[in-house]
């Protein structure tokens, strides 16, 4: 319960982030319009520096800032690295970025990663998995090999250097860990599909001369896929963890971007003292694979009696 | 078991082609052929297009990359079945070379750490069936919980802030795998060295495998203990020290050996990053700074002969697990995959 709470309380805060940290007021009551700054800039707000309007707001007039008033690529050189206080809550990096408004942004991109990745890797898992279970025989044959040697890769290494070679951007990481995360769900998937294919109403849609790809995916399918759900849940977590490390490595997201692992990465150039370059990332990260592992693992106690009896 | 080896070595040839095959294409389907790349990097000095048509032919000629593809991956098979890698975009070394003097810092490290992994899983898997539901039990169950959710790049950062001379204590060497000019000390120094040198990398290349295997250990072992044969063990009135090892142990094993195949990939990616934050000099830094410097040759061998020991890791699992579990025939296992 723990870990679903909090699994929405980080898409909250990803779905919100530019409300939650962000360098341009939220709301501002200006020349008698109500405008909305942060969300919609206007060719006339864009020249507009709003921390010196706040300053001496003219009659009539005022601003709803956000929680933390940092844009997440604002950077300010005067007050680069500073340590947590009361105007950076978490400190500022070596820019003078606000680190606070750099993870609220952050989160975005491990969870859009998280779950496009995981997405894609469903389908590809649920697809081959379920031709592997239902015809068996040499299909199932080249699936299952097919599964072993993307096994054997070091996954990793393999999607550091295809990233490597790749223009960076947000996507190609996405395609890439999509690509290399599917084996488990096929395996999972094609086990299931074996046991479902022999249940009598698959065996009744058959006599009836349904066409195999809508027994597939109409019967046989919605019916398999528990477990494979299950296993994204950790994907996700584990797609997250995977971004994380190739944007702490360097490959990440382009900059300006804030990523979690990105902000992680610059702690390595300043290990001696930043401290909170080090913490607050990575608690970040392990919240949201805490959230992630937690959810799948009631999903797995729920739906897997055997291991709940194991349990005790 | 000599039938068994033998199916199972053959079985492993269209895996082993498979590997080679999406290792090759991966590398040459990449935009940007290897060759451009090259010379993009070589001339980058230069004005913008002073790399003339002629001259990138020329090269692709002397790397035979001219040829259409299948026949480039086949004379790229034939040298690598000699363990000929070519040689390195950045040095002109032969990559056999340079990874064979890698190669063993990571073996090492990753067999320490599979080591440390099993002698603290299988342990607390048996203790812990005896004092299961117990406020220990769960709190360390809780407790590799939270480990394995933790990622390792970010507590050997922590380690290394905490704990390696920084503002805060100073405990362990975090640089490289030994003292500059220990070669010369006493062994027993030099011994100790290490230790100290590889403490922190091993601690956390090996606490993700430990949170997954000591959770597995202990559920695997509690399944096993509650099973009408442990019951009639007892009825019987064995000693328990024997139902636990010869009855319960053996049995509770097997899921546990089939487990450390999915360890090795792991591993291998785990050593990319920890063997980049602490300086060493293995396997998974020389392939970080490979690709830093896209060096193509380089990449290759090191995908490949990672792949190819994930592989023979594979096979050795599923030796053990036949001697682990005499029932187990080479049919059973594939029928039921």
């Amino acid at each position: 319960m723990a870990g679903f709470s909090l699994v929405i309380a980080l898409s909250v805060v990803a779905l919100l982030a530019d409300l939650l940290a962000n360098g341009k007021p939220i709301l501002f009551k200006h020349e008698g319009k109500l405008t909305f700054p942060a969300l919609h800039l206007t060719p006339e707000l864009r020249s507009l520096d709003f921390a010196e309007i706040q300053k001496n707001l003219p009659e009539g007039e005022w601003m709803l800032w956000a929680p933390v008033p940092y844009g997440p690529t604002e950077h300010n050189l005067s007050r680069r690295l500073e340590p947590p206080s009361r105007d950076h809550p978490l400190g500022t990096d070596d820019r003078g970025r606000d680190v606070l408004s750099r993870l609220i942004h952050g989160s975005r991109v491990s969870l859009s990663v998280g779950f496009v990745a995981e997405g894609i890797a469903l389908l590809i898992g649920l697809f081959l998995g379920a031709l592997a279970g239902y015809y068996g025989g040499k299909v199932d044959m080249i699936i299952s090999r097919l599964i072993e040697i993307v096994i054997c890769f070091p996954t990793f290494f393999l999607i550091l250097a295809v990233i490597a070679f790749l223009p960076p951007s947000i996507y190609n990481i996405m395609v890439v860990i999509g690509l290399t995360g599917w084996t488990g769900i096929a395996r999972l998937t094609r086990a299931e599909v074996l046991r479902v294919r022999t249940l009598d109403y698959v065996q009744a849609a058959r006599a009836a001369g349904t066409p195999a790809p809508r027994i597939i995916f109409r019967h046989v399918l919605p019916n398999a896929i528990t477990p494979a759900i299950v296993s994204v849940t950790f994907g996700v977590a584990a797609a997250i963890l995977v971004e994380s490390s190739l944007s702490f490595l360097g490959f990440g997201v382009p900059p300006p971007t804030a990523s979690w692992g990105e902000v992680l990465s610059q702690s390595r150039s300043y290990i001696d003292f930043a401290w909170w370059l080090t913490l607050f990332p990575g608690a970040a990260i392990f919240v949201t694979m805490t959230a992630y592992n937690l959810v799948g693992e009631g999903l797995r106690d729920a739906t897997d009696p055997r291991l709940a009896r194991a349990r005790g | 078991m000599r039938n068994y080896l033998l199916k199972r070595l053959l079985v492993l040839i269209p895996t082993l082609v498979g590997i080679t095959v999406v290792t090759f294409f991966i590398m040459q389907l990449a935009p940007g052929s290897p060759v451009e790349r090259r010379l993009a990097a070589l001339y980058a000095g230069e004005r913008q297009g002073a790399i003339s048509q002629e001259v990138i032919e020329q090269t692709k000629k002397l790397y035979g990359l001219d040829k259409p593809l299948p026949v480039q991956y086949w004379n790229w098979l034939k040298r690598i079945a000699r363990f000929d890698f070519g040689e390195s975009f950045k040095d002109h070394r032969p990559v056999s070379e340079k990874i064979s003097e890698v190669l063993p810092i990571t073996l090492t490290l990753n067999a320490i750490s599979i080591v440390c992994v099993y002698l603290l899983s299988l342990p607390w898997g048996i203790y812990s069936a005896k004092i299961a539901g117990s406020k220990l039990d769960r709190g360390v169950t809780f407790f590799l919980f939270v480990l394995y959710s933790l990622p390792s790049f970010w507590v050997a950062t922590m380690l290394i802030l905490l704990l390696g001379g920084g503002e805060f204590l100073d405990v362990f060497p975090t640089y490289g795998i030994q003292s500059y000019g220990a070669e010369t000390w006493a062994l027993p120094a030099r011994l100790w060295d290490w230790t100290r040198h590889l403490f922190l990398p091993v601690a956390c290349l090996s606490y993700g495998g430990l949170a997954v295997l000591a959770r597995y250990a202990r559920v695997s072992m509690q399944e096993v203990i509650n099973q009408d044969y442990i019951r009639t063990a007892r009825a019987k009135g064995l000693p328990e020290v024997k139902i636990t090892y010869k009855h319960a142990f053996r049995n509770a094993l097997l899921p546990l050996i089939t487990l450390l195949a999915g360890l090795l990939p792991e591993l291998f990616g785990g050593s990319v990053i920890i063997e980049t934050i602490f300086s060493i000099p293995g396997m998974g830094k020389l392939g970080f700074e490979a690709i830093r410097s896209l060096d193509y040759p380089l990449i290759m061998a090191i995908t490949t002969i990672s792949a190819l020991l994930t592989l023979m890791g594979i096979l050795i699992a599923d030796v053990l697990y036949v001697v682990a579990d005499p029932r187990i025939s080479f049919e059973g296992k594939a029928g039921e995959g």
